[in-house]
């Protein structure tokens, strides 16, 4: 057997993609561009920004309370961002795989399985 | 209740940048009016509900650590706003990632929890405009992008990476200029803009921030194609005929 079991090559799949994941979500998030985005940008040439919301539906949620956009509340500003960024990858990973554990077919016996067609 | 003082502190202070740390494309509560923004739901959930069906229908357990590796990749590199000339940013919407690496059905499914997470968590994106967001930033990728994508790979050769990449490319930078010309869409419907005005104006800034989605598409596709042709949807027919082997003793 020279060649790693594919079991382990699939956790060090996982494991190092999440990790790149998590890496650029908490140390490269703070370095993101401020300048508008593209839509942002037209909204604000056009004059049409001042339509959005004063207050998005979204502040009315829970998680208003937790997070300010893309940063943690009540912690130190330069943490904020890459918090939020270490907490919002996690949940995304977590929710996609959840959502893919309940609806993908149940494990197929290991003899048979193939790749993803 | 500390929470509640420093949300009214921070509401004040929010609203004057709202604007700034929010990120590409993303239509927030207000810019759309009801017709359009029930369409765009209807198209979006029906189109779920199919990918829905036909992950249940076709893909095994083998994807869903792919499944959560990808949204999480996509979830961290839509923080990232690169700067494009002219003061603006743009950032990767990854539709037509999620459909490269996972194929249009998972795919679909990875992007609606990504927006989920932007919109119910971190207020990036209107709640009420989620289902425009989805259908933009993530379906015209994960179906338009895919399909063009795999004519074009398959045109070249479907176990050629060049055919891969060319397709990639092309399809990643698209599906950002065809988004841009659906928002432009959506808001002239809505009265908010006229349409050529926002047509010229949106097309102009996406054409630029596409380069970018096509770089970092076709950056990682090739690097999962390189390291785990396997995990691809319709991988290299190679990658299928030497795994078996190796994939039988996971």
């Amino acid at each position: 057997m020279t060649h790693p079991s594919s079991a382990t090559r699939n956790r060090v799949f996982v494991l190092s993609g999440l990790g790149v994941a998590l890496l650029i979500g908490v140390f490269l998030s703070p370095f993101a561009s401020q300048n508008p985005d593209g839509l942002d940008r037209v909204a604000q040439d056009l004059k049409f920004d001042k339509k959005a919301a004063e207050v998005p539906l979204a502040n009315k949620l829970p998680f208003y309370q937790i997070f300010d956009g893309y940063a943690l509340r009540g912690v130190p500003q330069q943490f904020a961002t890459p918090l939020a960024g270490l907490l919002g990858t996690l949940a995304t990973f977590c929710l996609a795989w959840g959502v893919g554990k309940l609806t993908s077919r149940g494990t197929t016996p290991p003899d048979e399985a193939s790749p993803i067609e | 209740m500390n929470f509640l003082l420093f949300s009214t502190g921070l509401l004040t202070q929010s609203v004057s940048h709202t604007f700034a740390p929010r990120i590409a494309l993303h239509v927030p509560d207000g810019f759309l009016n009801a017709p359009v923004l029930t369409i765009t739901w209807l198209i979006s959930i029906g189109l779920i509900a199919l990918a829905l069906n036909r992950v249940q229908a076709e893909y095994q357990d083998r994807a869903v650590p792919l499944m959560g590796v990808c949204a999480a990749f996509i979830f961290a590199a839509q923080m990232i706003n690169f700067p494009i000339p002219g003061g603006t940013s743009g950032h990767l919407l990854g539709g037509t990632l999620a459909g490269a690496l996972l194929g249009p059905w998972a795919g679909s499914l990875v992007m609606t929890v990504v927006f989920i997470v932007q919109g119910v968590v971190f207020q990036d994106g209107g709640i009420t405009a989620m289902g425009a967001n989805i259908f933009n930033m993530g379906l015209i990728g994960t179906f338009g992008g895919y399909y063009l994508l795999r004519t074009i790979r398959y045109a070249i050769g479907r176990d050629k990476l060049s055919g891969m990449i060319v397709g990639t490319s092309i399809a990643a930078w698209l599906s950002v200029v065809v988004a841009a010309v659906f928002c432009a869409l959506e808001l002239a419907i809505s009265g908010t803009v006229p349409f050529n005005v926002a047509m010229s104006a949106m097309v102009g800034w996406h054409i630029f921030i596409g380069i970018g989605e096509a770089l970092i598409t076709v950056a990682t596709v090739t690097f999962i194609w390189r390291t785990r042709p396997d995990l691809l949807y319709r991988s290299p027919r190679r990658a299928i005929a030497t795994s078996p082997r190796s994939l039988s003793t996971r």
